[in-house]
């Protein structure tokens, strides 16, 4: 266990906790995405990756203002520039860098899958009038990233030879890092127990399922489950990527914290 | 041929103000000077993601990187376009972006130059999108409609642009005094590139007079660049920040403001290749698109066998 | 045309072709052709055509077809085409009077 995890004692902290990790995982990932920006594989897919990350960078910005609202700090930038790397939530899975466009794929594609279901069923159970209008508004925007990422994964899948090979190397790449979706622990738990989240490992099943069925159509191969799997981002556990990412993110804002920048 | 009847009943349909659409008659040159005209404007729109993209992963605030991402995202929408217009004319969009990164077609030297601090991001959209602003708003009635149409589209989503840029810049001049000693310092650098992105001297521009004369600009460099001056200078006194020319005088004469001599040497100089960043621009853009073949093969594979399918099937 | 790179003119057969764009700019609106995207097929197309002309909520929905599908007027047709439907004054609600007492009732 932890020596940092602390556990939030009341309904509002655990609320700010689930924010804090839905919008850790779309700033990160959004960050990862934004690096296309003019570097695409052609120019109309440079606009789809710039849409995908405005929209995830968005998302993140929505949910870091309803938690700064809650627990009366400024703004939602407090959240994304003030925080060292152990205090982020994301899984490890969204900070691994760029790489080429078969791994931008197989990663969008991977995070898409389990961000549509999490956000399909929480909404059922959000009792909390805000937080899910937030997410119901955000979830029709996931579905275009869902769609647009398997229609990749099918093209590279079944495209040349060499797409095959690297979307497949990608996708085995990546599978390690699947797993810290469908983990759950103590804050988790007591969100359920509030009606503000749900038990994320019982999307697991839905997930695999969806995700073979696309490799499949896609002439591809599902990896194989059992297989060390990364562990301890939502705790703050991460990968060495993550720090080298916020020091680039944060410089500015750190550096000159007085002054106005928004 | 280009018959000499042929040209004049051309011209007489420009003199109407008529526009010219893409399977008209036109002069085989009028044709190449709008290829050449536009794909350069479409290839600047794209090198321009560049300066601009190297700031989104650092921008100072989750508000001002959404902005900026944006607003990057709208300069490949904008050569998007206007690769599109070109299209219209016969050309080949994989060709024309071979003519640049590989040849020796053209794009705005502006973009040559560094983005050194996010104060630069600020007067890009001040100073460089307005000086894009005052020549589409002139592009947008264009002889040639497919151009004209896009200018007209891209200048309605590139008012934003501009406007960011000097909000933000107002107020870092009026901010913390590292954020003066940046904002000033940026305008130092990009004031005189811009008055060059009109381009050379009526009396050095060899294809002013004929562009003209088709009404594919209505104006020539010196007019554009004089309205510009006049524009910025009150822009810029508005928010305190001093454009390094000492020579700036308003000229009652005139009604327009005198400048000082612009720095032409540079300005060749960086044509020729010869700027700070032209080297790695280029390998930027030969980069995504030399990694990018095997994306764009497989998708092109993946539709031919499924049409193959498709047609076994049926 | 000089390369410093040259490839065969062979590599364009993996040139996405050509979509013209329509979209709808509002309920019960006609469709406007917006522009053309590169795409590899229709799926493509029509994503491309979402996220390149479609970015300020500029429609509620997208035609995409393939641009060597149209089949379009040229110049040389104009005279024969468009003339006759000048000549027809008849088919426009201004060719007709209307009674005094009508307008005024408006």
């Amino acid at each position: 266990m932890s020596t940092l995890e602390t556990i939030p004692n009341s309904k509002k902290e655990v609320l700010v906790e689930i924010l804090l990790r839905l919008a850790d995982d779309r700033l990160i990932l959004g960050h990862r995405l934004s690096e296309w920006a003019g570097h695409a594989p052609e120019l109309e897919e440079d606009l789809a990756l710039a849409n995908i990350a405005l929209d995830m960078i968005g998302h993140a910005s929505a949910l870091y203002g309803y938690a700064a609202q809650l627990e009366d700090k400024p703004d939602e930038d407090h959240y994304a520039y003030f925080r060292d790397d152990i205090d982020f939530k994301n899984i490890a899975l969204t900070e691994l860098p760029r790489g080429d466009f078969a791994f931008t794929t197989a990663r969008l594609f991977l995070f898409s899958t389990f961000s549509y279901l999490l956000y399909n069923n929480i909404t059922q159970v959000i009792e909390e009038e805000q937080f899910n209008g937030i997410i119901k508004k955000h979830f029709n925007e996931i579905k275009y990233h869902l769609r647009h990422s398997r229609e990749w994964v099918l093209r590279l899948g079944d495209g040349t030879d060499l797409s095959k090979l690297k979307i497949q190397q990608a996708i085995d790449d990546l599978w390690m890092y699947t797993g810290e979706m469908f983990e759950t622990d103590k804050t988790e738990n007591l969100a359920a127990g509030y009606n503000l989240f749900i038990d994320v490992p019982v999307l697991k099943n839905e997930w695999m399922k969806w995700v073979t069925e696309t490799l499949e159509e896609a002439t591809l191969k599902t990896p194989d489950n059992n297989q060390y799997m990364f562990t301890g981002s939502r705790q703050g556990r991460h990968t060495e990527h993550l720090g080298r990412l916020l020091a680039e993110m944060q410089f500015l804002r750190r550096s000159y914290p007085d002054a106005d920048w928004k | 041929m280009d018959t000499r009847e042929k040209l004049d009943a051309f011209q007489k349909r420009i003199d109407n103000d008529e526009k010219i659409e893409p399977k008209d008659w036109m002069p085989d040159r009028y044709r190449k000077q709008l290829i050449r005209m536009m794909s350069q404007h479409a290839h600047s729109e794209i090198v321009g993601m560049l300066p601009e993209g190297n700031w989104i992963t650092r921008a100072p605030s989750l508000e001002r990187k959404l902005v900026l991402l944006a607003k990057v995202q709208d300069e490949a929408g904008h050569g998007l376009y206007l690769y599109s217009s070109t299209e219209t004319l016969g050309a080949r969009r994989q060709e024309l972006v071979e003519d640049y990164i590989y040849g020796t077609a053209k794009y705005s030297s502006i973009f040559n130059y560094p983005t050194l601090t996010y104060a630069d991001i600020c007067v890009i959209g001040w100073l460089v999108d307005g000086a894009a602003i005052v020549n589409q708003t002139m592009l947008a009635k264009s002889s040639y409609g497919p151009y004209a149409r896009a200018n007209i589209r891209i200048c309605r989503e590139e008012s934003f642009h501009k406007k960011q840029g000097y909000e933000m810049l107002a107020k870092m001049a009026a901010g913390t005094p590292e954020q003066r000693r940046m904002a000033q310092d940026a305008v130092n650098r990009w004031w005189w590139p811009t008055l060059m992105m009109f381009g050379p001297p009526d009396d050095e521009s060899p294809n002013s007079a004929e562009l003209i004369r088709w009404k594919v600009k209505t104006k020539t460099n010196d007019e554009l660049r004089q309205s510009y001056v006049d524009q910025m200078v009150m822009e810029a006194e508005a928010i305190g920040i001093k454009l390094p020319d000492p020579e700036l005088k308003y000229n009652n004469n005139t009604g327009h403001w005198d400048f000082g001599e612009i720095p032409w040497d540079e300005f060749w100089n960086v044509i020729k290749g010869n700027g700070p960043m032209n080297r790695e621009r280029i390998k930027a853009r030969r980069k995504a698109y030399e990694e990018g073949a095997w994306v764009r093969e497989a998708a092109m594979e993946y539709a031919r066998k499924k049409q193959l399918r498709e047609e076994k099937a049926s | 045309m000089s390369k410093s790179n040259s490839k065969p003119i062979s590599h364009y057969q993996n040139e996405w072709p050509l979509w013209e764009v329509f979209y709808q700019p509002g309920n019960g609106k006609p469709f406007e052709h917006a522009g053309s995207v590169h795409a590899p097929d229709a799926e493509m197309a029509l994503q491309n055509a979402r996220d390149t002309y479609a970015r300020r909520n500029e429609g509620i929905a997208i035609w995409v077809v393939p641009t060597d599908q149209i089949t379009a007027t040229t110049p040389e047709d104009s005279e024969a085409f468009f003339d006759p439907a000048g000549n027809k004054p008849y088919r426009h609600p201004q060719f007709y009077s209307t009674p005094r007492a009508v307008k005024k009732r408006k």
